[in-house]
């Protein structure tokens, strides 16, 4: 059963402190789905990031990658296993370039393999990794409009584009699962419209499945398959998103009775 | 047991010094590596004080006014610009000025040691044992200030605006608080303590150089850290221990020549198994 | 095209350092072996290459790794000690001096970056000022222990047998080899993985950068180059004494590497050979309390630069009297400048680093509603 979705968590959940912050959390992602995750403030979308890319440690729960179980492995090789994600408050490694930034992604793929004392030594394979992965990261770019200012530090990026480095640095990292973290946020309408448009971009080339987080209900019901708006810690609803937007438990978190 | 008293001794100069660190670091956030020099100009200005044929309440007086200016105008001139900027720059920054007030002491009265005479007491004799009574002085007005300032801390509005700066540097702002004139007066308070600091320093081990400050600073530093940094109880009991494991390793012959290395080793040891210190609490980094 | 130049010209700046320092070498070697340079330069150019060695290598943690190491000078002694007490047992065994410094320098370097491995175990756990002190410590540390070994002469410290005035020679090939192994790592994916883990260490982890890895890797070669370093202040100069490692020593490196700008290596070889140089004179000049003048020097510049090129307050300042803007406005009045501010597209003007989101209650009164007509292939808002 359990290798019939992507990203599946089992009663997933974590307290600090005696707080338990989120609780019960059962997941279920096909492939190639776009999976919204909705809910107030403070209702703990941001903490199922951290728990599923590591940054946490669940105290409760598991959680599996094509069947894979995943709990309490480090960040990093989460990511190697296929987990990607950007933050709600962007984390861009702003000293450097954007097309380095892109490249600091695609570090751990097997094809780019290159070990220190091969760089230290300049020997070929050193030129030929280096010289594939400014091409890859050339085309990353390219498809977010990103190519013209590559050479630019990334912190010198207008706001949308920081947004879509960040997507374009974890795809980077090759991943099975996509995780957006308020992707829209601090966006015009015109490039949340251009972003809803790579988004369904992403899905349909890279063949990836996107989890994402977003409080724009017009960018989650246009763009997303399936919901689930977490309140308290808690899931309150799981399905379509139009159904989940007139359930009136839903309406009540959001507006109060 | 003697061995354990001087310890003590000892121990509340670095719990007094420790204090001075962990109102710094808990509010300012930043490891004001100056403050063990701030304890050196303290004891010059003791130094002088008395050389002008001052009293030695004058000197403590002058001590501790020459020590809050001090403090206010390093925190002015240094730190202040950097205010917001990457904690690394901060900490080279108070190596600086380390150096700075170092060199400085050195080019007006000379790398020598020279003695000091504030007051001396006759040690007395309990049971059997003999105390120095300036160490007593020191443990008590040590737990008294400790008490102050938990007090001042706790109940004051002052104290109150301080830990909102301690807590969240950007919403305390915007709730109004003048977040520059709170880490001042914190540095003011950390330098007056700094001044008592020496102000017993001078009185248990009666002279003074330039370098003065650094290893004991180092070593007070050691102790807030052992106790929690930013708990102030932390600071007082991070102090004695320090003070009095280095007087107990330096009474055993096979340690004596490692003592310092000893004392460097505990504090590796605790802030790897515990970085919060004995008495501090724990911070999450939000992601 | 305009990227291959700009391509071309970036590689050229990368060897300029090899060459001016190969040029250098090569006209000093000649120079000394012909009896044309006198000693105490020679002994200068020596102090100078191990002074680059630790800069460099200081720079490495410092700047791009971003983590403060205030116990370099503790490699160094390990080193120092260590690699030339191998040095005197190789003497009586092997009568080329040549081949007991580099295997002595390859041994010292190596035991060196063991410690460097140990220093570097608590840097995974530890940040900015806890780990500044603790490897404060470790410095100190290293120092106590080597002063009570009575097999390294104790108080009195270790007594080396000296190289020779032609050290200098053996010591910029050093400088050579380690600008070769530090600037070609800095200047590839692993490099870019530690300028990553510096500038956000949780993206690092998030991209799946192994920290663990790099951070330890860093710190190892870092120490390796330092120990080096020892072992050729060992063959330069006798006995090796632990006072001169201090706690001081490892703070002057750190004025070279913040002096020469951090992240620079081009900055801590200039930086490195200047205060030596500056040493060298000052050392004759200024005696008893006057040396702290030296002190007071290093103090001013370390707060200087350090808020000059930080203080949040200041960009704007120097952004206006900045060099490159001088120069641009020179070349300006010459050629017709190529980017016209005004063609800039409005989105660019006015989404520039927004620090806020959308708020929650926004979305709340427009959205909570779902408006059932709605598809978002048919929306007017353009």
């Amino acid at each position: 059963m359990q290798d019939k979705y992507l990203l599946e968590t089992v009663d997933l959940g974590i307290s600090f402190g005696g707080l338990k912050a989120v609780q019960g959390i059962n997941l279920k992602i096909k492939k190639n789905q776009l999976y919204g995750l909705i809910g107030p403030n403070g209702a703990g979308k941001t903490t199922i990031f951290n728990l599923i890319t590591g940054v946490y440690t669940p105290t409760t729960g598991r959680f599996f990658l094509d069947g894979e179980d995943l709990t309490g492995k480090k960040q990093e090789a989460i990511n190697h296993k296929g987990i990607a994600r950007t933050f709600q408050n962007i984390r861009l490694f702003n000293n450097m370039t954007v097309i380095s930034n892109v490249m600091v992604g695609l570090h751990n793929q097997n094809e780019f393999k290159c070990n220190p004392f091969t760089s230290m030594l300049r020997l070929p394979a050193h030129f030929e990794s280096e010289e594939n992965m400014r091409k890859r990261a050339k085309e990353l770019l390219a498809i977010f409009g990103l190519e013209d200012e590559r050479n630019n530090l990334a912190c010198n990026l207008p706001y949308g584009k920081q947004r879509k480095l960040e997507i374009a640095r974890a795809l980077a990292t090759n991943p099975k699962l996509l995780l957006l973290d308020e992707p829209a946020a601090g966006m015009n309408p015109n490039e949340t419209e251009e972003l809803m448009n790579t988004v369904r971009f992403i899905r349909d080339n890279f063949d990836m499945t996107i989890l994402l987080i977003e409080h724009d209900l017009k960018f989650v019901s246009g763009l997303c398959d399936e919901v689930t708006v977490l309140n308290f810690g808690t899931s309150l609803y799981t399905g379509e998103v139009d159904k989940a937007l007139h359930d009136p438990e839903v309406v009540k978190a959001y507006i109060g009775k | 047991m003697s061995t354990f008293i001087d310890g003590l001794s000892l121990g509340s100069i670095y719990a007094l010094i420790a204090l001075g660190y962990t109102m710094v670091y808990g509010i300012a956030k930043m490891l004001n590596f100056a403050h063990g020099d701030i304890i050196m100009v303290g004891s010059y200005a003791i130094l002088t004080t008395l050389a002008v044929n001052g009293h030695p309440v004058l000197a403590i007086i002058a001590a501790i006014l020459v020590c809050t200016v001090l403090g206010v105008v390093i925190e002015k001139v240094a730190y202040r610009p950097l205010r917001g900027a990457s904690p690394l720059a901060v900490l080279i920054t108070a190596i600086g000025v380390s150096y700075l007030l170092q060199s400085i002491a050195q080019l007006i009265f000379g790398a020598q040691t020279r003695p000091i005479s504030l007051v001396h007491f006759e040690p007395i004799t309990i049971a059997g044992v003999t105390i120095s009574l300036s160490a007593i002085i020191s443990l008590v007005v040590g737990a008294l200030i400790m008490i102050c300032l938990t007090l001042f801390i706790k109940f004051t509005k002052l104290g109150r605006a301080m830990i909102a700066v301690s807590e969240d540097r950007a919403a305390a702002k915007l709730m109004g608080i003048n977040v520059n004139m709170i880490i001042l007066v914190t540095f003011a308070i950390g330098s007056a303590l700094a001044a008592c600091a020496s102000t017993f320093y001078v009185m248990q081990i009666p002279n003074t150089s330039p370098t003065l400050g650094s290893m004991p600073g180092i070593k007070a530093f050691t102790a807030a850290v052992i106790g929690g940094i930013g708990s102030i109880p932390g600071a007082m009991l991070g102090g004695v221990l320090m003070g009095v494991v280095e007087k107990i390793s330096l009474s055993i012959p096979v340690l004596a020549p490692y003592t310092t290395a000893l004392e460097f080793s505990l504090l590796i040891l605790i802030l790897l198994v515990k970085p919060t210190g004995l008495l501090g609490k724990k911070r999450r980094e939000k992601v | 095209m305009p990227v291959k130049t700009n391509r071309k010209r970036f590689k050229f700046k990368n060897y300029i350092s090899y060459i001016v320092i190969a040029l250098f070498l090569i006209i000093s070697a000649t120079l000394a072996l012909t009896g044309y340079m006198n000693r105490s330069t020679q002994n200068l150019l020596t102090q100078i290459a191990y002074s680059i060695i630790l800069a460099v290598s200081l720079n490495l943690v410092v700047g791009f790794l971003g983590e403060l190491s205030l116990g370099h000078a503790g490699f160094m002694c390990v080193g120092a000690y260590l690699g030339c007490y191998l040095a005197n047992l190789l003497h009586t065994l092997i009568p080329s001096k040549l081949a007991v410094l580099i295997i002595s320098m390859i041994a010292g370097g190596l035991i060196a970056a063991v410690f460097g491995f140990i220093i570097g175990l608590p840097a995974l756990r530890l940040k900015g000022d806890y780990l500044a002190i603790v490897t404060l410590a470790f410095g100190e540390i290293v120092r106590t222990i080597f002063k009570n070994q009575k097999v390294f002469g104790g108080a009195l410290g270790l007594s080396t047998k000296k190289y020779g005035s032609t050290l200098f020679i053996v010591a910029f090939v050093v400088v050579l080899i380690m600008l070769a192994v530090v600037q070609n790592l800095v200047r590839s994916k692993h490099g870019r993985a530690i300028t990553a883990i510096r500038d956000n260490e949780i993206a690092a982890k998030a991209m799946g950068i192994n920290v663990t890895y790099y951070k330890l890797f860093v710190f190892i070669i870092s120490a390796f180059f330092a120990g080096i370093a020892g072992v050729i202040y060992g063959h330069f100069t006798t006995p090796v004494l632990y006072s001169f490692f201090s706690y001081n020593y490892s703070i002057e490196i750190l004025v070279m590497v913040v002096l020469g700008s951090m992240g620079s290596i081009n900055g801590s070889i200039i930086a490195a050979a200047l205060i030596t140089y500056v040493n060298f004179l000052l050392q004759t000049k200024l005696s008893g309390d006057l040396a702290a003048l030296k002190y007071l020097i290093y103090a001013l510049i370390l707060i200087t630069i350090v808020i000059v090129n930080n203080a949040p307050g200041l960009t704007a300042i120097k952004e206006r009297f900045s060099i490159k803007r001088f120069l641009s406005k020179i070349t300006a009045k010459v050629y017709k400048p190529k980017y016209d501010p005004s063609k800039r597209k409005d989105d660019e003007a006015y989404w520039h680093r927004i620090p806020t989101k959308i708020q929650m209650d926004e979305v709340l009164s427009v959205d909570v509603t779902p408006d059932t007509t709605y598809t978002p292939d048919k929306r007017e808002e353009k």
